[in-house]
């Protein structure tokens, strides 16, 4: 236990990862019969992660013909950019056909919000839960964490009564609120075993400067928490952005996230459904939480490992 | 005196602030299918064209599961639409019971409802303690067979003429390789019951389930023939031939790559937008072809209160809304396009497919009470679930379904 | 600012009543005002909702709750509908399922990555994007693959293979394995860099004393690495878990609950019920239903961390 402390604990001043890098030296091209089956196992898996994705974007760029040929695998005769297009700007419900665009804005306008609340409250809870223990904060760590197992649906009904007392049913403000509850459970858990994993001197030497709570969360535990605030970035960013319910609840028609125009798009098929146009839409409402992943994924993969390691 | 004043106030009031500037009214609905779209259309052009006010369309996909709980929400969290769109029946019951739906009963005394209203006993549901709280817009039936011209065609036999020449039919369609009977997947299956209690059960079972929720009479040897229909049919469906939503079924029909349907009457609004014309493309068959009433529901305006603060023009838009739903012009475009039957007759239906004409001559011999009219939405949901399981799982028998049938119908309230 | 609210604070409960006070309201003062979001959160979402849920699921409420209490008579209908069991019985086999396959493939999967392979980051990018997208996107996409006519089922059919079979969806046998290989292709990813990251947290010196002991690659894994990454393995059961029990989304996108009721869930059925079956008490007794289930396999875990503190500290 103190051996997992000590490496998490050494990482972010050390600055290259939780110790996610491969250890020791470059791996020799030696083909050994492991490591062939190795590879073979992990290509094997690659494809089973890869082939949805493929498929996707694939039948995307075909035409409805080229769909009802029936060869998921085929490529595009020619690639197509209708069904994005359409997608995008035109695809119907109802009477509405201004496609996804309208939601994709919607999503950025509840998901910035959003993640940037729910990530300060919840960094705040978990410094204060390893560092300023107070009688019964464990308890409401424990509730919080066995409430991240309750059904949402559980809540639904009293969260409308008591947005509604607060007068924000059906506004920006309603929804934030409901992805800073629902986001603290596992945001905080990841704080705090985050905090608990780093040196405790350097806390122990502010305080004995006289440093009070916020000045050492502010300019002692923040500048070290860059992994895991990428961590909780993505999560929230991917989590806020992927959300179906709390947005068709709570934000009202006028700010419908995009995931709600997907399902409304996909499920009103007028006529004959439109494979190409549904892929494209659905490519298209995964593109910001994939391209988010991406770009950081080796820092979000060093912060999960940094918040992960220590229970 | 008194009330011409009352009259006069209200008029200039109207026209006031008709000309004073439009307001913007959120209209929610799940009518999201090709025939449902072009119709809800027509109420939008109509209402835009005579007010000068704007339609804001907020479609929901999914009616039940999906729409219902967010137009719900929405009220009971003091975010209302301006007006919603709802089965007309009695999912909004404790709505106005909590006085969070506007009473419409000025309009409708106003209008005199009761004069043009085909038939009266559509005002029931939206009536609650004298006053009136919805209109109904339209009268849905769900008590009709589609018959594929082409699938008959094909195997060289003349289209049925009612549901017995239908089922005796149904071997040589399936050595033609062709889908005695075409089925979306979900909810379509769970209206199918109450089409067959009424042709092949009859007016007086339906009334007694129904209305009366009389479970002795789901325990009758009527309703047993009933039972015995739908376990016949469930044995020519199979899971893997179910296709997404209902307008595949109307397209498998135009193809005749499946023969027949029951399904209510909006699926000829997308038989239409496929280009079908009934009784070239298509037959329908009202009531299964046995009886010579249909049951019915339909769907309904309900026009929310609108909290404190809000504009008056947008009150008043709520009126001039609810007033033109039912005003004969938008009726006769509405439900040309819908497929379904107009809440009143002193229009030119001239203008009417062969289907509407024939389900408008039974019109005259009365409405029965179809299941979504006159069940709650709670049992509504439990014999869905029950059909659902029914259709998969061959486990359960006719006699277990008869006995759980009968007993959702027992606690029904 | 903030420190002189930490002197304030002591002083002033060291004036007002020595000791008491001090130790139970003052002490930490800033740290439980920061702390207020969360303890609202607890107490009046976690703690408050619940015991709403729980008493209203005592009434005959219908579409609001306004109704009167009738004891367990909600609870008696739950049991008696053949919808709710199926739904709990094919949560419970899901869950297994997923919760051995998420762990054990994520576990071998990292195990793999270990082995200082070339292109680590090449695959653990693969494995991991799923996870990036939403249940919503996961269900439409798979729904599309598993489409019996259009899908790879058609496919392979249309390329000569007549014999290959893949209508999981369409087969109430086999539905449960279609969600998961949906659930698997989202969340596996995850565990294995939640597990990767445990690995790489043990010590190269526990390897070398394996190593020296003679202890088999394999054996070291199992008996010495695995008991050492215990905190991965909660964080990993933690998340799991919660995904497992709220079910919800994928199931929706995916099979509907169909064929027939043979892929139904229980947080389906809790809005089904509330929510378009307009039965609100119905709906809040399997809501508590399922949230005793939650408590029953929580409580050995809350006594795990919580119980034995001194332990840890």
């Amino acid at each position: 236990m103190s051996q997992i402390a000590t490496t998490a604990g050494s990482l972010p001043q050390a600055g290259h990862g939780a110790g996610i890098e491969p250890r020791g030296p470059r791996p020799k091209p030696f083909f050994t019969p492991k490591k062939i089956i190795i590879y073979s196992v992990l290509v094997l898996f690659s494809f089973y992660f890869l082939f949805p994705l493929y498929v996707m974007v694939v039948t995307s760029f075909k035409t409805m013909p080229e769909i009802r040929f029936g060869n998921i695998f085929a490529f595009p005769g020619q690639i197509n950019f209708d069904a994005w297009i359409k997608a995008w700007t035109s695809a119907c419900t109802g009477l509405t056909c201004e496609g996804l665009s309208p939601g994709f804005w919607n999503s950025v306008k509840i998901t910035i919000p959003s993640t940037i609340v729910s990530i300060f409250i919840a960094a705040v809870n978990g410094y204060a839960l390893v560092n300023w223990r107070f009688k019964g904060s464990e308890v409401f760590f424990a509730i919080l964490i066995f409430g991240s197992f309750i059904p949402y649906q559980v809540f639904l009904y009293p969260l409308v009564m008591i947005t509604r007392q607060l007068g924000i049913f059906g506004t920006l403000q309603a929804v934030i609120l409901v992805h800073t509850v629902f986001g603290m459970p596992i945001l905080t858990l990841l704080f705090r075993n985050y905090f608990a994993s780093l040196p405790q001197e350097l806390f122990k030497a502010a305080r004995v400067d006289g440093a009070g709570f916020w000045r050492i969360f502010f300019e002692i535990m923040l500048p070290m928490s860059l992994p895991i605030f990428v961590v909780a970035l993505i999560l929230q960013v991917t989590g806020i952005w992927n959300d179906f319910l709390f947005g068709v609840v709570f934000a009202g028609t006028q700010n419908y996230p995009m995931t709600v125009q997907l399902n409304n798009i996909v499920n009103s098929a007028q006529g004959t459904p439109e494979y190409n146009v549904n892929m494209a839409a659905t490519v298209l409402t995964g593109l910001v939480p994939l391209i988010i992943y991406f770009v950081s994924g080796k820092l979000f993969v060093r912060g999960v490992a940094a918040g992960a390691v220590k229970g | 005196m008194k009330k011409f004043a009352v009259v006069a106030a209200m008029a200039t009031a109207l026209l006031g602030s008709t000309a004073s500037y439009a307001a913007e009214l959120e209209v929610t609905h799940w009518w999201t299918s090709a025939g449902e779209a072009a119709a809800v259309a027509e109420f939008a052009r109509v209402f835009e064209e005579e007010t000068g006010n704007t339609w804001k369309d907020s479609a929901l996909s999914g009616s039940g599961t999906g729409a219902n709980p967010v137009i719900i929400s929405r009220i009971i969290g003091g975010n209302p639409m301006g007006a919603t769109q709802m089965n007309t029946g009695r999912d909004a019951e404790e709505l106005i019971q909590a006085g969070l739906i506007r009473d419409l009963t000025p309009i409708a005394d106003e209008l005199g409802v009761k004069d043009f209203y085909v038939d009266q006993s559509l005002l029931e549901p939206c009536t609650y303690d004298g006053k009136i709280y919805c209109f109904p817009v339209n009268i849905h039936s769900w008590d009709w067979l589609w018959l594929s011209t082409k699938a008959y065609e094909k195997i060289g036999q003349p289209v049925p003429k009612d549901w017995n020449e239908y089922v005796a039919s149904w071997p040589a369609l399936q050595a033609a390789g062709i889908l005695p009977f075409g089925l979306a997947t979900g909810w379509p299956f769970s209206g199918i019951p109450g089409v067959l209690m009424a042709g092949i059960g009859g007016s007086d079972l339906l009334i007694a389930v129904n209305r009366d929720k009389d479970a002795e009479a789901v325990r009758s040897p009527e309703f047993r023939k009933v039972a015995e229909a739908l376990d016949h049919l469930r044995s020519v469906i199979s899971p893997d031939t179910l296709v997404p939503t209902f307008g595949d079924v109307g397209n498998q029909l135009l193809e005749g790559t499946a023969a027949g349907n029951i399904h209510g009457d909006w699926l000829q609004g997308d038989l239409q937008v496929a280009g079908g014309v009934p009784g070239v493309d298509y037959e329908c068959l009202p009531a299964l072809g046995l009886g010579t009433q249909l049951s019915g529901g339909g769907d309904s305006f309900y026009f929310p209160v609108l909290p404190e603060g809000t504009d008056q023009a947008v009150i008043d838009a709520q009126t001039e809304l609810a007033k033109i739903v039912i005003s004969p012009e938008a009726q006769l475009a509405f439900n040309l396009k819908k497929g379904s039957m107009p809440i009143r007759t002193d229009i030119d239906l001239s203008g009417a497919n062969a289907c509407m004409k024939k389900a408008l001559d039974l019109l005259g011999n009365g409405l029965l009470p179809s299941g979504d009219f006159a069940l709650s939405s709670d049992t509504q949901q439990q014999l869905q679930d029950l059909n659902t399981e029914f259709l998969d799982d061959d486990g359960i028998t006719v006699d277990d379904y008869i006995e759980r049938y009968a007993s959702i119908i027992e606690q029904a309230d | 600012m903030a420190d002189t609210a930490v002197h304030a604070g002591e002083g002033a409960g060291t004036v007002v009543r020595p000791g008491f006070l001090k130790k139970t309201f003052l002490h930490n003062l800033p740290a439980k005002i920061a702390a207020v979001p969360m303890m609202a959160t607890v107490i009046i979402v976690f703690v408050g909702c619940t015991l709403w849920t729980i008493y209203y699921s005592f009434t005959n409420s219908k579409l609001l709750p306004t109704g009167k209490f009738v004891g367990f008579d909600q609870y008696e209908r739950l049991f008696a509908t053949s919808r709710w069991n199926i739904s709990v019985t094919n949560l419970i086999s899901y869950g297994i399922m997923s919760l051995v396959f998420t762990l054990v493939l994520g576990f071998l999967l990292a195990v793999l990555m270990d082995q200082k392979i070339r292109f680590e980051s090449a695959f653990r990018t693969i494995m991991l994007y799923p996870f990036a997208l939403s249940f919503i996107v996961t269900g439409l996409v798979w729904q599309w693959i598993m489409n019996p006519t259009l899908g790879l089922q058609g496919t392979m059919r249309n390329l000569g293979f007549e014999w290959f079979t893949f209508d999981w969806i369409a087969n109430s046998r086999m539905v449960l394995f279609a969600l998961l290989i949906a659930g698997l292709w989202q969340g596996v990813g995850f565990c294995m860099v939640l597990m990767l990251a445990g690995l790489r947290g043990v010590d190269e010196e526990i390897w070398k004393a394996a190593r020296v002991d003679g202890i088999p690659t394999w054996r070291t894994y199992i008996s010495v690495v695995l008991p050492m990454m215990r905190g991965v393995l909660v964080t990993a059961l933690v998340l799991i878990g919660s995904g497992i029990v709220r079910l919800y989304d994928l199931v929706v996108a995916l099979t509907n609950g169909g064929p027939g009721i043979s892929s139904e869930v229980p947080a389906k059925y809790v809005y089904n019920y509330m929510f378009s079956g307009g039965n609100i008490g119905q709906g809040l007794a399997a809501a508590t239903m399922m949230l005793l289930t939650v408590v029953i396999i929580m409580i050995p875990w809350v006594y795990l961390e919580f119980g034995g503190k001194g332990r840890r500290s």
